[in-house]
């Protein structure tokens, strides 16, 4: 176990290289953010100069590129082009999206399974037609119209919440656009729960736990979904990297100033060092995630070794 | 077994984050309507987009935080535009060139230091230098000994830390040289590059980006980067337009329908970026508290005459034709429902017929009018190599729509499917890279947000030869030499002779003038008096919080 995971850590070196140089390499690719910092206007070519030394603009990619990640290595990210340091929008921005992403996929986690076991369990019965339709209506509308639908209703026509989270983003305030983050994963989790459970639930192991008497509730929970659970735990792992760089959408409508946002005005405003920055970090989420559900699968099936 | 144990684990573990979640809930519920208190004013705000220093802020959201931190000499009043003195008790020059200027006594930054002769001159030093990195460092262009402290060479080092034309006299004088003869440099000095700096700047300049301290009618009490900024009355502020309300908050929001919302929800009491698609909805969501007011801004549409095609004698007539082929009426109606104007010469409505502006003197050449349109194109030969596209940055400002439609009406007016063509470009940035390198070969955009409400910024540094935004490569003695003049002479003359060379660039017709952008509010009835000045920026000062 312990050389499996030092060897899975050894490989994200090169992956954590490759991905963060042509992240450097596409943002620079974009064009030269000094000439947008001017406005509609010509830039002083002097001033310019100045500014793209500043950021060692002035420097060919591979040495931009070298320079950066000696000093990411030092836990400097650099500025963004307001002064302000990338660290210090990530001290702000990822806490707040780690809150919103936990409440996404607890909801994911506790409704999504439940459903799924219900209609795994109740093939063919209204219960099941109905909660897949419903699944099916939540896949195909996208974020933006459930996010401002709600909002909306809620928010204006309603006034229950204020349409716009506030700077701090408490967990209160983080429910609503959690559960519309959420929405489109969960509809996933329960029909792969739903795919499994009903798959497994003709298994001979299930046969023969009932067949020794144990009570069903026993079975379905320790045996039954146990196993099913495997699938389920290999999308929420993937999907722990996705709620955290992919809330852009539901963060803008809400006026969440997590991750996504920052990674959005970065890219407007060609703030190479905010993105490369913080997709950086991400792409260490990524892997770590991934890395984490690999060893949830010993733990779900014992059949699963690592050595 | 030893699996169930950590399954069971993991299902108490989401139990409990749960029923933390659940907790925290209870207490943050309603914190955002909470956190203002009465009689301020909640207002929209963005990030902006470089450090809060006066001579580097050139973007609305920033300009915001100054108008009301900063006063300069002078000030532009909010409805006419017209510079008027605010810490200057007196501008006075007897050659145009050499300005005597003389401060009101009794002001004071917030932290209760007093405004003097040297705040300006150490604060336009800074601005200038080029080691500064200060975007509007271009302001100071003007002053004596500008090429010492900011050489136009980009590997050049400074040979000046300080312009040789700026000299402090007193403690409430100052005297300013020119490199060159400009009448109406006065009236530049509301901008507020212009603004003055207190020592604390220059000593502690960290913890100054940090909470900005100026002179103005605010005074900010809490700044928090990408969030929020609290400001409140500044007790020591000794102009006339003291505050009606009990401060701001400026709100920073994600995205701009998240503004709208909150403004519909009466979260948020003043916001001045409606987004493009809910225009047409304001005026009957809002119940009429939606402002729409001339900005000092102007989109053209470019030729690239630095091509040997664009040149010649035939090609003006071309360029006529194809400003008479654009129905600018029907675009500013249908794609921006009202919030363009068209335009018919080359200045804005908001410097006013006595600053200078006249509108139709583009007469029949900017007037839609098909017929006349094809012939002048088709007596000229056609358009050069057969066809034109149009460029333009399509990350903003609904550009590729009303390119689009742009290409259609010039299309239609030539009976060709394939006359004009659309060539977006992903970003800003890109695009003016693109004009830079003089990489253009057919139409390109062009808008011009004014730096100060003045004739002479819509012309001098777009169409004198060799000017700094000159980004069509337009050149023409008569241009330059009545430019000129009008900068030797007194302000009513120079007004008529920057018009005579107005008459001139559009009877060339090196860009087409195409729509006024105009600025627009909307409000909560929460505030009255609400209004937006020359540049656009909500006049704080006179909101009153019912």
């Amino acid at each position: 176990m312990g050389r499996y995971v030092v060897r899975r850590l050894l490989q994200m070196v090169p992956v954590f290289a490759g991905t963060t140089f042509l992240i450097f390499v596409m943002v620079y690719a974009v064009g030269d953010p000094v000439n947008a910092m001017f406005g509609e206007r010509a830039p002083d070519p002097a001033t310019a100069a100045q500014l793209r030394a500043e950021f060692n603009l002035d420097k060919p990619v591979w040495q931009q590129y070298l320079l950066y990640m000696a000093d990411i290595f030092t836990g400097d990210f650099g500025n963004a082009f307001n002064g302000q340091p990338v660290t210090q929008l990530m001290s702000t921005a990822f806490p707040v999206t780690l809150r919103l992403a936990l409440i996404a996929i607890v909801i994911e986690i506790i409704f999504g399974i439940a459903l799924g076991v219900v209609t795994g369990l109740r093939r063919g019965r209204p219960v099941d037609s109905s909660v897949l339709m419903m699944t099916l209506i939540v896949i195909s509308v996208p974020t933006f119209v459930t996010g401002t639908l709600v909002q909306y209703v809620l928010g204006v026509k309603w006034g229950w919440i204020a349409p716009a989270v506030s700077p701090a983003a408490p967990v209160g305030e983080l429910l609503l656009p959690g559960v519309v983050l959420a929405l489109l994963s969960l509809a996933y989790v329960t029909r792969l729960t739903r795919a499994s459970i009903s798959e497994n639930s003709r298994a001979d192991y299930v046969r023969t736990a009932l067949a020794k008497g144990l009570p069903r509730s026993r079975v379905t929970v320790r045996h039954l979904l146990r196993n099913s659970l495997i699938p389920v735990v290999t999308f929420l792992g993937t999907d722990v990297g996705n709620l955290m760089a992919g809330a852009l959408v539901t963060e803008r409508i809400f006026n969440i100033q997590g991750v996504g946002f920052q990674l959005w005005q970065g890219i407007v405003r060609q703030n190479s060092p905010t993105v490369v920055g913080f997709v950086t970090i991400l792409v260490i989420v990524f892997l770590l995630a991934n890395l984490i559900v690999d060893l949830l699968y010993a733990v779900l099936d014992p059949r699963i070794r690592y050595a | 077994m030893r699996g169930a144990t950590r399954l069971t684990w993991a299902v108490g573990c989401a139990t409990a984050v749960t029923l933390a979640a659940a907790g925290c809930g209870g207490g943050g519920g309603g914190g955002a309507a909470a956190g203002s208190s009465a009689g301020v004013v909640r207002a929209f705000w963005t990030d902006p987009q470089n450090p809060l220093e006066p001579s580097n802020t050139n973007e609305v959201q920033g300009g915001k935080v100054l108008e009301m931190t900063f006063r300069g000499l002078k000030r532009y009043n909010p409805d006419t535009g017209k510079a008027e003195n605010a810490v200057a008790e007196s501008v006075k020059t007897d050659d145009q060139q050499n300005f005597d200027i003389r401060l009101k006594k009794g002001w004071k930054f917030s932290d209760g230091s007093p405004v003097t002769a040297k705040s300006f001159v150490d604060a336009w030093n800074y601005g200038a230098l080029v080691t500064n990195k200060q975007v509007n460092s271009y302001f100071f262009e003007y002053i004596d000994g500008y090429d010492d402290v900011h050489p136009e060479d980009e590997n050049a080092k400074p040979k000046a830390q300080k312009m040789s034309g700026l000299k402090v006299t007193g403690k409430h004088s100052f005297k300013v040289k020119l490199n060159q003869k400009f009448s109406l440099w006065p009236d530049t000095l509301g901008y507020a590059a212009f603004s003055p700096l207190p020592e604390k700047f220059f000593t502690d300049h960290a913890a100054w980006l940090k909470k900005p301290i100026g002179n103005g009618p605010y005074k900010i009490d809490s700044y928090t980067q990408g969030q929020s900024m609290r400001l409140s009355v500044n007790e020591k502020y000794a102009g006339p337009d003291k505050p009606k309300n009990k401060g701001v908050e400026l709100k920073v929001y994600t995205d701009q329908n998240t503004g709208y919302t909150d403004l519909q929800a009466g979260n948020l009491d003043v916001f001045d970026e409606l987004p493009a698609g809910q225009l047409k909805n304001a005026e009957r969501d809002l119940d009429g508290r939606y402002i729409n007011q001339p900005a000092g801004l102007l989109q053209t549409l470019s030729f690239p005459l630095y091509k040997k095609e664009w040149q010649t004698e035939k090609a003006k007539q071309v360029r006529r034709g194809l400003s008479m082929a654009i129905n600018r009426d029907e675009v500013a109606r249908k794609i921006y429902h009202g919030t363009r104007k068209p335009a018919s010469e080359l200045t804005s409505p908001v410097i006013k017929k006595s600053g200078g502006y006249k509108p139709g003197m583009c007469g029949k050449t900017c007037t839609y009018d098909p017929k006349k349109a094809k012939k002048l194109i088709e007596e000229a030969g056609g358009l050069p190599g057969g066809k034109i596209s149009i460029t333009s940055n399509v990350d903003t400002g609904s550009h590729r729509q009303w390119m689009d439609a742009v290409c259609n009406s010039i299309n239609n007016v030539l009976d060709k499917s394939d006359a004009c063509s659309v060539n977006p470009v992903p970003t800003f940035g890109e695009f003016r890279k693109d004009i830079a390198d003089k990489k253009l070969k057919s139409l390109f955009r062009t808008g011009w947000q004014m730096d100060y409400p003045l004739i002479q910024n819509f012309l001098q540094p777009l169409y004198y030869t060799g000017a700094s935004s000159n980004d069509t490569g337009y050149s023409d003695k008569r241009v330059d030499s009545l430019i000129d003049q009008a900068n030797e002479s007194g302000e009513q003359e120079a007004v008529k002779k920057f018009q005579e060379a107005e008459q001139i660039v559009l009877e060339d017709l090196p860009a087409i003038p195409l729509w006024y952008q105009d600025g627009n509010a909307g409000y909560s009835d929460r505030v009255s008096d609400v209004r937006l000045n020359p540049f656009s920026v909500p006049v704080f000062t006179d909101i009153r919080v019912k």
